[in-house]
């Protein structure tokens, strides 16, 4: 099991009540589907994604970001039984979605960029190596279920 | 492959932050050192404490070496001879952790530059950094 500081806590949940669900969470998406584009086969239906300024700019990208940012927070009410709380997501994204699941490390560095590119300097390294901890339970336990 | 665009936006990004290199390579060195401890291994004779003036000269070097591959990106094998032979033959950095700093430059630029740093020069700078890492490992074997 993963094991948090009271710390690590304190900083987590001060990044995620801190944060702005309906910006960061396009933001992060549309990154992810501009610097690494061969991510956009999962999005074979969301229309134009022909350029980064279409991509910044559909709707389905940004309505998708926000509910992929969302199901952090399950993680966030969860911390110390992350795994089992995404074992049905897992399942979902492995199964049904064919997810190839070292596209959510890429979600997740381009997540981290977005954060820190809104908090600057207050992304300090041991905020940021909090972060990127809890970013990667969340990724294991969504690739947990892939057999 | 980096078009024209990328490359001139490259170049003009690293031109800006050559004044504060020193800032800009202590800060990803610090972020590294924080998220990835297996890095610190290698700076074992070095005071890498935040502020040190050996972490300060350190990142300085390297973010000068970065900027100066983004003056003239098609010569990179050229401008880079002496590092990849210095790190093949003397330090022998496991070429892994070149994208560990690589990463941690990213979110420094992030902090730095704000929402200047947008996806478009992103994607430029991952590439260009990835670019870098595979040139500066090329005499490792």
């Amino acid at each position: 099991m993963v094991e948090w500081s009271e710390n690590e806590r304190s900083i987590i949940s001060n990044i995620f009540s801190n944060l702005d669900y309906n910006d960061v969470g396009p933001k992060a998406l549309v990154r992810c589907l501009v610097v690494y584009p061969w991510t956009q086969r999962y999005f074979s239906s969301f229309g134009n994604l022909y350029n980064a300024e279409a991509i910044s700019t559909n709707p389905k990208v940004a309505a998708h970001g926000i509910k992929v940012l969302h199901g952090l927070d399950r993680a966030l009410k969860n911390m110390d039984n992350i795994k089992a709380t995404y074992a049905e997501l897992s399942v979902l994204h492995s199964e049904k979605l064919h997810v190839d699941p070292d596209n959510f490390k890429l979600l997740s560095d381009c997540l981290t960029i977005v954060v820190a590119g809104k908090l600057g300097s207050a992304f300090t390294p041991e905020v940021q190596a909090t972060f990127q901890k809890f970013l990667a339970v969340v990724v294991s336990a969504l690739g947990k279920q892939y057999h | 492959m980096l078009s024209k665009k990328e490359k001139d936006l490259i170049k003009e990004i690293w031109e800006r932050l050559t004044p504060v290199a020193a800032e800009i390579g202590a800060d990803a060195l610090l972020r590294m050192f924080a998220s990835y401890p297996g890095t610190k291994t290698y700076f074992s004779h070095l005071d890498i404490s935040p502020n040190s003036s050996h972490l300060l000269s350190h990142g300085k070097k390297i973010v000068l070496a970065i900027a100066e591959g983004a003056q003239d990106i098609s010569q990179l094998t050229v401008t880079l001879a002496p590092l990849q032979t210095l790190h093949a033959y003397q330090l022998r950095v496991d070429p892994k952790n070149f994208k560990l700093l690589s990463h941690s430059m990213l979110v420094s630029l992030a902090c730095y530059l704000g929402d200047e740093f947008t996806p478009v020069a992103h994607a430029a700078m991952d590439k260009y950094l990835s670019a870098f890492a595979a040139v500066l490992a090329e005499k490792y074997r």
